[in-house]
């Protein structure tokens, strides 16, 4: 960087202006339609602000009344907001753990020399199909087939494993375990290959160190591997977990927006989009933004340094 | 002795293929079963359907064609046009504007430099959902709701493409390049346009798919700004179908849509699969 610094200056001319002429358009962009949004959201969620029917209320300043609207149990004792933030915690572990775990054994399968696999662009192209796939499209597929009169459950009645039909979307762990189902199959390819150019970043000769010293494949594995993985793992699943707040698509579509049953099924971005739809809730919405917003910076603030120590290497 | 635990080894070695084998077949056929159920009943009737699971195609794949890309009340075709145009402009955009702000900060010394850099690093993370509510009021404000701006304009500022783009052009561009084609006369621009961007070609490719496929498949935000039927998007057309009586539906149309919403993007990827898993990797953390 010094080196480039000074060849510019020894010939005399400045380039400066075009390095900032170069970024101008990406900083204007991202004023008007990121920065100044975000700004507008936090304002707006000390604002009563939303339509009732054909009636526009407010906007009236409210202080901090639409957090504590937030954090106030409804008429059954449930505060929405804890509610829908556990469903999403839920909904993401219960995709996320057997992504990574998968993931780091693939990974390993991949990377071992002894085990030699063949056609691992096959697996590895068929793996991560379904990340590339519509979200919304792949959850309307998952509707159809899971259906009371969908494929899964003509194949189950036809061999005689149940009598009737078995009403999937209707049963608070079948939804589950549907979403964190898709949620895995879109992520877990990914992952796989993220995790595998971790391990062919390890210096190979402490593979072949660790052998010669005897240890088996398991040691190898837990000794080695997993250590010298450990940042980028770290960085996997941080960011997994900025993905996982942002569930919306798959869960929307498969639930109709409704988060069935019993609202078992929704997430905090669907709970935004809620308060985004007819209402127009700006001040409600807005408070939920800001609370996404905190828990998402507080995980990406990990990221940015795990990033930018990479960077002054 | 020795030749005992060679045998043993092998033997294990053998054991740990099968294991190996059969985890991956598993997963694999996990990843196609749905897929493959999905084409298979995009071949049958409604009344097939009805009649019983199968594993086998039906003829009834043509009719069911027709019958959705005619449909009244979902228009596929008009979709699909409004979701490439979207994710065509997006694409382009982002990518020739990621690349000109990471040639602007790799090349150039300026004083915000280092705050500019720093800026996109913080904020590459945020989703893009917290934002949402002010946006909305933005295009509402300057009634841009029902048109295509909002949800290509956006696109020129793309924190991670920017930060692919800048490690690509780390490993790739030789500074004497730039410096020789100032000496030849031509100007910063020119020389990010004829000589910068084409050496960058393989990094905008495969960033213009990803781009492609995420704006093609982006439901949150077009759901909430579209409503006019005419410029609706593929995803909206297929949260409709969901919301729709579903009882009344052929399905056998039902299995039709769903397959024309994420067939483009399965073509390009069987196509250009292993450019795109090569993609993955590039922008992302190195140990």
């Amino acid at each position: 960087m010094g080196k480039r610094l000074n060849s510019s200056r020894g010939k005399g001319v400045s380039y400066a202006k075009w390095g900032y002429i170069f970024i101008l358009p990406f900083f204007i962009t991202y004023i008007i339609f990121t920065l100044t949004p975000q700004i507008m959201t936090f304002y707006n969620s000390f604002f009563e602000n939303y339509r009732s029917g054909l009636k526009q209320i407010g906007p009236n300043f409210v202080g901090l009344k639409n957090y504590v609207a937030l954090f106030t149990p409804d008429k059954t004792g449930t505060v929405g907001m804890l509610k829908y933030f556990g469903n999403t915690l839920i909904l993401w572990i219960m995709g996320a753990v057997p992504q990574i775990v998968v993931a780091l054994l693939l990974a390993v399968f991949f990377t071992s020399y002894r085990l030699n696999i063949k056609g691992q662009q096959f697996f590895k192209t068929v793996i991560y199909m379904p990340n590339l796939i519509m979200a919304a499209a792949f959850s309307m597929l998952f509707f159809t087939l899971f259906s009371t009169v969908g494929p899964v459950n003509q194949l189950l009645i036809a061999h005689g494993v149940v009598q009737e039909s078995i009403n999937f979307l209707g049963i608070k762990i079948s939804v589950r375990l549907l979403i964190s189902l898709m949620n895995f199959l879109m992520w877990f390819g990914n992952t796989t290959i993220l995790l595998m150019a971790g391990i062919q970043g390890i210096d190979q000769n402490m593979f072949e160190a660790a052998e010669i010293d005897g240890a088996n494949s398991l040691q190898v594995f837990f000794r080695v591997t997993l250590p010298l993985l450990a940042p980028i793992l770290v960085y996997t699943i941080i960011t997994a977990m900025i993905g996982g707040l942002q569930m919306f698509d798959v869960p929307q579509v498969l639930t109709n927006g409704k988060g069935t049953p019993d609202r078992a099924s929704m997430t905090m971005v669907m709970y935004l989009n809620n308060y985004l739809g007819t209402s127009k809730n700006y001040g409600m919405a807005g408070a939920i933004s800001v609370i996404l917003f905190i828990v998402s910076a507080g995980l990406s603030g990990f990221v940015y340094n795990s990033l930018s120590k990479q960077y002054r290497k | 002795m020795k030749n005992a635990e060679n045998t043993r080894g092998r033997i294990l070695m053998i054991i740990a293929r099968v294991v190996a084998y059969t985890i991956l077949i598993f997963l694999a056929a996990l990843c196609l079963f749905s897929f493959y159920m999905l084409i298979i009943n995009a071949t049958r009737s409604n009344a097939q359907l009805q009649a019983g699971f199968t594993l086998l195609p039906k003829n009834n794949f043509f009719v069911n064609l027709k019958n959705a890309w005619k449909d009244q009340s979902i228009n596929i075709p008009r979709g699909m046009l409004n979701s490439f145009f979207i994710a065509i402009c997006s694409a382009v955009l982002t990518t020739y504007f990621s690349a000109l702000t990471a040639y602007g900060i790799h090349v150039y010394n300026f004083r915000l430099k280092k705050a500019a850099f720093l800026f996109i690093m913080a904020v590459m993370m945020i989703p893009p959902q917290v934002s949402a509510v002010g946006f909305i009021q933005l295009v509402y404000k300057f009634h841009l709701t029902n048109n295509y701006i909002p949800l290509i304009l956006p696109s020129i500022a793309a924190p991670v493409v920017f930060f692919y783009m800048k490690q690509y052009l780390e490993s790739v561009l030789p500074m004497e390049m730039v410096e020789a084609a100032r000496v030849d006369g031509s100007n910063e621009f020119r020389t990010f346009n004829t000589i910068v961007l084409p050496i960058m070609k393989p990094a905008i490719a495969v960033q213009m798919i990803f781009s492609f496929v995420a704006s093609w498949n982006n439901y949150f935000i077009p759901a909430l700004l579209l409503d006019k039927a005419e410029l609706k998007t593929v995803p909206i057309m297929i949260a409709q179908l969901r919301s729709a009586d579903y009882s009344k539906f052929d399905m056998g149309k039902v299995y039709m849509f769903i397959l024309l919403a994420i067939l483009p993007v399965l073509v390009v990827y069987i196509i250009l699969s292993k450019a795109i898993i090569k993609g993955v990797t590039a922008g992302s953390v190195k140990g």
